[in-house]
């Protein structure tokens, strides 16, 4: 197969060449001359292949993965799986320890504390410890205007804080005969029950109360499967604990995901569709437009098999260098899309590019073979007079 | 001669004519229901949001704290202030009562379980069910069956498993809300032993057990009854402790989160009436008297997040829908134009110019473009209602106006697929031509 005419000089290696292989030489020949010869039409076919190819593999990234980043956007409604301690006890001491070890590193988990205590003039309010580090990770949407760093400084809801008239000023809770004094050092704003409690940090809560945490939220990133699993996981790992799915948020966010995904699925459909069509209407015509190539090959002799495969072998290498292409530029895009609305890169899916390439191969064949079957029926002559 | 030439070119290539046409209206078909499923997708998704529940919560002003904890009201009965229930049909009057979804008031009461030595105390949630209530000439029903989503009703260990919707029967089901029959949370009924039929002794009243409420959240350890039961045991008629509502808000921006006080007249127009959950909340202020209406964060401040994703995302693929048809479209035409050169060929040299040359085919061109976007606009509307209903099981409405635009794109695309092939084939040597070198 030592084709290439660069590398061949003397007239005998010229005449081996001839003798070894003038069918491939001249099918490979004839596949290049062709696309040389009408490099208008054939870099518009080509043209239309990459875009087909680009808008597929763009939609089909984005199908796949925008599931993934709606995902991380949702997480921002916080925890969707709650551990409670059964009946009034606590969680074991090693509670968080052990669910971070179950559910892997990326999940977040929040212990919390509850405590009725009193204030210097006998109103009762709630103060809960928790991890202000963690806490202000997993609960987004919580208005802080200042995280305590200190021990001993308090976030105070914006309920509490006028109920109590705290005024800034450093003040004093009782539990069971224990006081503390706290500062205020934030204030936050939830819109819901948060906004009446008091929260200080879980190891200054457990010295003034000796309560550990009796609830641990988690947020667990994932399909539904996935989290159902990693809440038997969870159940099994903390026998003595309740664990449950937060179902407001469960199930909000699959309704919402599930609609996104379906209207997505529809439109990549009607997009891969008119793609195809496109390279249809533009393949179908190129080759038309070859008629008198084909009658003058069947005129010279060539067998029925050998036209068919010419042209097939042909779109097929349209197809595949469309599809390489187009899959390089159709990630482009959908990292393009990712980070102007999702503000995070799509992960390029190279799982895709198979697919993208049997159908961008599959639909150039298609478009090959559909007029060759209408002009087997005309005789060479009749195309070759012009009509 | 001119009309001729098109009509006898429509009717001999009924073929090449076919293909160009299906290709349009395919193109404008795709177009149309792209255009149409991305203009409605925010009000689709905004409504599907609202399965996250309320994002507005109303109580009154002079409030004392909450002490609640895991659900169960530590705080004495009758402590605290009340929002009056007569004021709450008042909410369809607001400016955006069309964005309000639905509300639901809620009254705790802590109350005592069976009698004597057994008693415990537990805590019962007054609420409507799907409460009908009437503002003017108005009719509306509201309630936790749409604030509320996820409440599931259960009938019982039994018949739990038991898929579809629960059967509205007098034994089991969503309690009337002029009713004396409660709702138990699932885990309360599993600690009491009680199944939906059974009667229930709360604070020496007898109540009817209608279902078993799963919820995943406090109420799963309460009861949660009508209102006007609720009210009764606490001996405060027309009292509500706070209000749920779910309204349909537009993503904060810069203007909405301003104090409406240190605004300029205009400007305070502008704010009042767009949808922001910050003026929705000003609002039912203002209609409910002595009350102060706050955004959930949890809830309110993600949806705009992700309503913005989703609309951004849709925005973006409708981009690349139009871009798919406009090729799709350039494509077809560019073929059928340029199989005809002999037909060119002969045009010129029987003394045709450049310019009815390309007249002839500009004319077919829009002649094509206007059957295609006629018919690719009524597929395509039938192809976004077919989206809508399947998926969101809503019409999506397709606006009158989009046709004329439609058919301006499907006219232009098709002009602007058309020139470069019209260009060259007016270009090219007639001599040529007429040899079948092309």
């Amino acid at each position: 197969m030592s084709t290439n005419p660069n590398t061949v000089h003397t007239p005998q290696q010229v005449a081996e060449r001839r003798t070894k292989g003038p069918h491939t030489s001249m099918f490979v020949r004839m596949l290049i001359r062709a696309a040389v010869l009408r490099r208008g039409r054939a870099a518009s076919a080509l043209f239309a292949m990459v875009v087909a190819t680009a808008v597929t593999t763009a939609m089909m990234n984005l199908y796949v993965d925008v599931q993934a980043k709606l995902r991380t956007e949702f997480r921002n409604y916080g925890a969707n799986v709650v551990v409670v301690a059964k009946d009034g006890q606590a969680l074991p001491a090693d509670a968080l320890t052990k669910v971070e070890s179950t559910l892997g590193p990326k999940t977040l988990a929040v212990p919390f504390a509850y405590a009725v205590a009193r204030t210097k003039d006998g109103r009762s309010v709630v103060v809960v410890g928790t991890d202000f580090a963690r806490a202000r990770q997993l609960n987004h949407w919580w208005k802080v205007s200042h995280w305590p760093a200190a021990q001993n400084e308090a976030l105070v809801g914006m309920r509490a804080d006028s109920a109590l008239n705290l005024d800034r000023k450093p003040f004093e809770l009782s539990f069971q005969g224990h006081t503390i004094e706290l500062s205020p050092t934030g204030l936050l704003q939830t819109g819901a029950g948060e906004d009446s409690r008091i929260y200080i940090d879980q190891s200054v809560f457990q010295n003034w109360t000796g309560f550990a945490p009796s609830t641990l939220e988690i947020a667990v990133t994932g399909p539904t499967e996935e989290i159902e699993q990693s809440m038997k996981q969870l159940a099994a790992a903390l026998p003595t604990a309740d664990v449950r799915p937060v179902r407001q948020i469960m199930e909000g966010e699959a309704n919402v995901l599930n609609k996104t995904r379906a209207t997505l699925y529809a439109a990549a459909t009607m997009i891969v569709l008119t793609s195809a069509l496109c390279v249809l209407a533009t393949l179908i015509g190129w080759v038309f437009d070859r008629r008198r190539d084909f009658a003058i090959m069947k005129a010279l002799g060539a067998s029925e098999r050998l036209v068919n495969g010419f042209f097939a072998a042909e779109a097929a290498a349209l197809g595949v260098i469309g599809a390489v292409l187009g899959f390089a530029i159709g990630i482009g895009v959908a990292v393009w899309i990712g980070r102007v609305n999702f503000h995070a890169p799509v992960v390029p899916r190279f799982s895709v590019f198979p697919y993208v390439l049997a159908g961008s191969v599959a639909v150039a064949l298609i478009s090959a073979i559909l007029p060759i079957a209408l002009l087997r029926r005309v005789q060479p002559a009749i195309i070759l007079r012009g009509d | 001669m001119f009309p001729r030439l098109v009509y006898e070119s429509f009717r001999r290539q009924t073929r090449r004519k076919l293909l160009a046409g299906v290709a349009i209206t395919l193109g404008v078909a795709v177009a149309t229901a792209m255009i149409a499923v991305a203009t409605d997708i925010g009000d689709k998704i905004n409504r599907e949001l609202r399965s996250y529940g309320a994002n507005l919560l109303v109580t009154p002003q002079e409030d004392t704290l909450d002490v609640e904890i895991g659900g169960v009201n530590l705080k004495p009965p009758s402590d605290g202030a009340y929002l009056n229930e007569a004021d709450l049909p008042k909410i369809r009057g607001t400016f955006w009562h069309h964005n309000i979804v639905g509300f639901s008031p809620m009254l705790p009461v802590t109350v005592k379980l069976g009698t004597g030595q057994g008693a415990q105390d537990a805590t019962l949630v007054g609420t409507y069910f799907n409460k009908s209530l009437s503002f003017g000439k108005d009719d509306f029903t509201t309630g936790v069956k749409i604030t509320n989503p996820w409440w599931k009703l259960s009938c019982g260990a039994g018949s739990s498993t038991r898929p579809g919707p629960v059967p509205d029967s007098s034994a089991c089901g969503w309690p009337d809300d002029n009713s004396q029959n409660i709702l138990l949370g699932e885990r309360l009924a599993t600690k009491l032993g009680k199944e939906p039929g059974d009667t229930l002794e709360v604070s020496g009243r007898r109540l009817t057990i209608s279902g078993i409420l799963s919820t995943g959240a406090a109420e799963d350890d309460q009861i949660v009854a009508p209102l006007a039961v609720a009210q009764e045991i606490l001996g405060k008629p027309g009292a509500v402790r706070r209000l749920y509502v779910s309204a349909m808000t537009k993503p904060e921006d810069a203007l909405a989160v301003r104090d409406p006080k240190t605004m300029t007249p205009e400007v305070y127009d502008r704010w009042y009436c767009s949808p922001y959950v910050q003026s929705i909340a000003y609002q039912l202020q203002e209609v409910i008297p002595h009350s102060h209406a706050e955004q959930i964060r949890q809830v309110a401040q993600n949806e705009g997040t992700v309503l913005s994703r989703i609309k951004g995302l849709m925005l973006l693929v409708t981009f690349a829908a139009l871009f798919a048809s406009a090729l799709a479209v350039s494509a077809a035409m560019a073929t059928a134009i340029y199989e005809r050169r002999v037909e060119v060929g002969l045009m010129k040299a029987l003394g045709a110019g450049n310019l009815v040359v390309a007249a002839l085919f500009f004319a077919e061109a829009l002649l094509l473009a206007l059957i295609g976007g006629v018919t690719g606009f009524a597929a395509g509307s039938l192809l976004a209602r077919q989206i809508g209903r399947s998926i969101f099981n809503s019409q999506i409405s397709i606006e009158p106006v989009l046709f004329p635009i439609i058919l301006a794109i499907a006219i232009f695309v098709t002009f602007a697929g058309s020139a470069a092939a019209i260009r060259r084939a007016v270009k090219f040597d007639p001599v040529f031509a007429l040899r079948g070198e092309a």
